[in-house]
C-alpha cells in the first residue's frame, strides 16, 4: 500500500529541490558557494538531483583562503570533474597580494574576515546574481531569522532588520543591478538531519569527517591540526591524537575532536550523543557572542 | 532513530507579550534534551549577568543583537527540533507592532498554531486576533496552551473559563481542529512531562500530542497541481530528446498515463514519465520534487500549470482576495504590482477594496480603503492574463499569491484567494 506523506528527510530534500529550481528559473548566473565541507557537499548532491538528467546548470564557486587541508581540495578537483561542472575559484592570496585586504597577525590571526572581500569581489568580478550557500538556521542565533532568499545588498550587506517577509513557498528573488542573493536550500535542516542524509545517500565526504590520526595542538578548547601555517607559542605542544572534523574550513582554526568514529554509522550514532554544537569548535565563532552576526551583516557566507 | 515514517510537523507560536511563548519553547527544547551544553552554558552566564535566578529559559530563543539589547524580539525566527517520533519547525512569531505580519509569515506554512492564554487573564483581544489570523491563515491544528497554572492553583475553573471564553468567539471562525491544554512553561507542568498538579486533565501533554496528532490528510490529495518551474533539457547523450518539465506537486496524485491539461494553453496530453534522480516513479503526490514527461511535444514553460483532465482550477483575470499589507509603504490605488502566484508571475491591480477587517473588533469596515502596514482588507484583483487557482480553503499553494512593488522589488503583500 502507499502512502501519501513523505518523511521528514524526503520532505526536507523536496523541498530543497524546489528550491534549487527556483534559483536557476529566477536568476541570470548563480552559483554553488563550495568549501568541501559536508554542507556544501548536500547542496552538491541535491543540485544533482534537481536538474538530473541535465547536468548542475550552474558553476561552483570555491572561496579558496590559500589554507587549505589538502584533503579538501583534491576532494573539490574529483568532484568537479565527475560532475562535469566549472569550476570558479576566489583567492583569499591574490586579495591580500593585490592589496584589497591586509592579513591578520598575532597568534588568533585567521582568514576569515578576510574571505569576505574575496567573496565580493568574485561574485562582482563574475556577475553572479545569486550564490547558493549551505547555511542552516540551526548552526547560530544569528541564522535563525534568515530566509531561503536572502537579499544583498550593493555592498553585499545583510540587513537582518529589513528582510523580505517569505510566505509560502513563494520566493521573491527579485534585486537592482549590483545587488544579490545568497540563498540556503537547507535552510531547515540541522546537522542531524544532514548527517542522516548523507548516510542515507551514500553521498561521499572527504576522509578529514572520519577519525583518523593526526598530529594537532590543543587551542581554544579544540583538536587544531598542525600544519605548514602554525606557530607554535612556547607552552604549546604536537600531539598526535584519533581525531575528526565536525566541519571544515581555513585549517589553522578549524579544530577537531577527540573521536573513535572511523564509519558513517559510527559518526551519526556519534553526533546524536553529541552535547556541544559544530560550530563550539571553530575558534572563529568564539571571539564574541555576536561574532556571526557581525560578519553575516558584511556579507559572510 | 528509525527515520522511515517520521514526519515533519511546523509550527507557530502566538501569544502577547508575557504570556509565555518564549519560556515555553524554552521549555520544550530543554526537556526534550534538544539544547547543546555550550549553548545551555552561554544562556547560563547571561540569566547570571542579568540577574535571574536559575537559567532564564526565555533567552534561549533570542534572537540579533538589536533584539538582545533592547530586550524584544521582532522577526521570525525559526528553531528546530527532534524526537524520537517527529522532526519540528518552530516559526517563532514575536508580538509588538508589527504583529500580524509576522504571524501570518510564521502561520504561512504550519500545520499548527499554538496560541497562548495566560490563566489569569484568559481570553483577551489579542487571543482573538491570534486565533482570527490562524483561522485566516487555514492553519489546519489549533492548541490553545492554557499557561501560568501555577499561578492559579492549578484549578480546573481557571482552565475551564478559557475554554468557553474562546469557544464563544471561535465559533465564527473556520477551524477545523482545536485542543486546549493546561499548562505551566515555567514549571514545566503538561509540556513534556506530565502535570502533577493537574490530576483532572485527562488529556495528553504538549509534546505528545504534537508528536501523535494526525497530519497527513492536513494536504489536499484530491486536486492533482503541478506547477512547472523549469524545462529539462539535458542535450546530451542518452537523453538527447528528453523534456522533462521539473516543478513540486502542489497537491493531489500523478499517476502514469494520466490524461493531463496543460494550463492556460488547454493543451492535452498523457504523462509518459515521472522522473526523479533515484528512478522513474509510478505516481507522485504532494509535496515531491520531480519531472513529468508527457507522451506529445507541447510547448510548455514556467508559469504554465499541468492538471489532471477532470478536474481543473478556477481560470480569471478577476478574484477577490483576503490581502494582508506587509509593508511600511501604503498602497497605491490602482497601482499595478508584480504577483507571484505558484511559478507565475505578472501584474495585477488592486480594483477595489471591498472592507476591511479591524482587527480588534473583528468587524469589517467599509468606509477605509487605505491599505497600510497590518491591515487585513478583502480586495478585488485583476491581473492582466488568466490565472490558474484555487480557493485558498481548498489549496493553500495554488491559492497563496505575493504582490511586490517593482520600484522597491520588496514583498508588500501576501494574499490568500476566496
Ligand atoms: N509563574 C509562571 N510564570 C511564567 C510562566 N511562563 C512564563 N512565565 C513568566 O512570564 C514572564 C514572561 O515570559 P516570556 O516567556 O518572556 O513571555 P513572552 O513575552 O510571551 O515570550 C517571564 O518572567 C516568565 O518567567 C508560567 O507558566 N508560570
Amino acid at each position: 500500500m502507499s502512502k501519501y506523506y513523505l518523511n521528514y528527510l524526503d520532505e526536507l530534500e523536496a523541498e530543497a529541490i524546489y528550491v534549487l529550481r527556483e534559483v536557476w528559473a529566477q536568476f541570470q548566473k548563480p552559483v554553488i558557494l563550495f568549501s568541501g565541507g559536508k554542507d556544501s557537499i548536500v547542496v552538491t548532491h541535491l543540485a544533482q538531483k534537481a536538474f538530473y538528467p541535465s547536468k548542475i546548470p550552474f558553476p561552483l564557486m570555491h572561496v579558496d583562503t590559500g589554507h587549505n587541508f589538502p584533503e579538501t581540495i583534491k576532494f573539490r578537483d574529483d568532484l568537479i570533474n565527475s560532475l562535469g561542472v566549472e569550476l570558479l575559484v576566489g583567492s583569499v592570496q591574490d586579495s591580500i597580494d593585490q592589496g584589497r585586504v591586509a592579513e591578520e597577525r598575532g597568534k588568533h590571526a585567521t582568514r576569515n574576515a578576510l574571505q569576505i572581500t574575496t567573496l565580493l569581489d568574485a561574485i562582482e568580478n563574475n556577475k553572479i546574481d545569486c550564490a547558493i550557500g549551505g547555511g542552516r538556521r540551526d548552526e547560530e542565533k544569528a541564522r535563525a531569522k534568515e530566509r531561503f532568499f536572502s537579499h544583498r545588498d550593493e555592498f553585499g550587506q545583510w540587513d537582518p532588520k529589513n528582510q523580505r517577509p517569505e510566505l509560502w513557498n513563494i520566493f521573491n528573488g527579485k534585486y537592482f543591478e549590483g545587488e544579490h542573493f545568497r540563498v540556503f536550500p537547507i535552510s531547515n535542516w540541522t546537522e542531524m538531519d544532514v548527517w542522516n542524509y548523507i548516510k542515507r545517500e551514500k553521498i561521499e565526504i572527504p576522509s578529514l569527517y572520519y577519525a583518523h590520526i593526526r598530529e594537532v595542538v590543543w587551542r581554544s578548547n579544540s583538536w587544531i591540526p598542525y600544519s605548514e601555517f602554525t606557530v607554535l607559542e612556547e607552552n604549546e605542544a604536537v600531539l598526535s591524537k584519533k581525531i575528526r572534523f565536525r566541519t571544515l574550513g581555513d585549517i589553522t582554526i578549524t579544530g577537531g575532536i577527540e573521536s573513535e568514529a572511523d564509519t558513517l554509522e559510527k559518526i551519526v550514532d556519534e553526533v546524536s550523543a553529541m552535547r556541544n554544537t559544530e560550530r563550539g569548535n571553530r575558534s572563529d565563532d568564539k571571539r564574541s557572542e555576536s561574532a556571526m552576526e557581525d560578519r553575516k551583516r558584511q556579507g559572510y557566507f | 532513530m528509525k527515520i522511515d515514517n517520521n514526519q515533519l510537523l511546523r509550527f507557530t507560536t502566538a501569544g502577547s507579550v508575557d504570556d509565555g511563548k518564549s519560556t515555553l519553547i524554552g521549555r520544550l527544547l530543554y526537556d526534550s534534551k534538544s539544547i547543546f551544553e555550550d549553548q545551555l552554558i552561554s544562556i547560563e552566564n547571561t540569566s547570571k549577568r542579568r540577574g535571574h535566578e536559575g537559567i532564564d529559559l526565555a533567552l534561549f530563543t533570542d534572537g540579533l543583537r538589536d533584539e538582545r539589547e533592547q530586550g524584544i524580539t521582532i522577526d521570525v525566527a525559526y528553531r528546530y527540533f527532534t524526537t524520537p517520533k517527529r522532526k519540528f519547525i518552530i516559526a517563532d512569531t514575536p508580538g509588538h507592532v508589527q504583529y500580524t505580519r509576522n504571524m501570518v509569515t510564521g502561520a504561512s506554512t504550519a500545520n499548527v498554531a499554538i496560541i497562548l492564554v495566560d490563566a489569569r487573564h484568559g481570553v483577551i483581544e489579542q487571543t482573538k486576533r491570534h486565533a482570527f489570523i490562524a483561522s485566516l491563515l487555514q492553519i489546519p491544528h489549533i492548541i490553545v496552551c492554557v499557561n501560568k497554572m501555577d499561578l492559579v492553583d492549578f484549578t480546573e475553573d481557571a482552565y475551564n473559563n478559557v475554554i468557553s471564553q474562546f469557544e464563544e468567539f471561535s465559533s465564527k471562525f473556520l477551524i477545523k481542529d482545536i485542543r486546549f491544554i493546561p499548562i505551566s512553561a515555567l514549571l514545566g507542568d503538561n509540556v513534556v512531562n506530565r502535570s502533577e498538579n493537574m490530576d483532572w486533565y485527562q488529556g495528553a501533554p504538549l509534546l505528545h500530542t504534537l508528536e501523535t496528532m494526525h497530519i497527513s490528510s492536513d494536504l489536499n490529495k484530491v486536486d492533482a497541481r503541478f506547477p512547472v518551474q523549469t524545462v529539462l533539457r539535458p542535450q546530451r547523450e542518452g537523453f538527447l530528446d528528453y523534456r522533462g518539465y521539473a516543478g513540486r506537486v502542489a497537491s493531489g496524485i500523478f499517476r502514469l498515463g494520466d490524461e493531463i491539461t496543460v494550463m492556460p494553453s488547454g493543451f492535452t496530453s498523457k504523462i509518459k514519465s515521472i522522473d526523479t534522480f533515484d528512478g522513474e516513479l509510478e505516481e507522485a503526490h504532494a509535496p515531491m520534487s520531480i519531472a513529468i514527461t508527457l507522451e506529445d511535444d507541447i510547448d510548455i514553460g514556467r508559469g504554465d500549470m499541468i492538471v489532471r483532465s477532470n478536474n481543473k482550477p478556477e481560470t480569471s483575470q478577476d478574484m477577490e482576495v483576503m490581502l494582508c499589507w506587509l509593508h511600511n509603504n501604503p498602497a497605491r490605488p490602482r497601482a499595478k504590482y508584480t504577483i507571484m502566484h505558484t511559478s507565475n508571475e505578472q501584474k495585477a491591480m488592486i480594483k477595489e477594496v471591498l472592507y476591511k477587517i479591524d482587527i480588534n473588533t473583528l468587524k469589517s469596515k467599509t468606509d477605509d480603503d487605505s491599505l497600510n502596514m497590518n491591515d487585513i482588507c478583502k480586495v478585488t484583483l485583476r491581473t492582466t492574463k488568466p490565472l490558474m487557482y484555487d480557493c485558498y480553503r481548498e489549496n493553500r499553494t495554488t491559492g497563496s499569491i505575493i504582490l511586490i512593488d517593482d520600484s522597491t522589488n520588496e514583498t508588500v503583500a501576501a494574499g490568500m484567494i476566496l
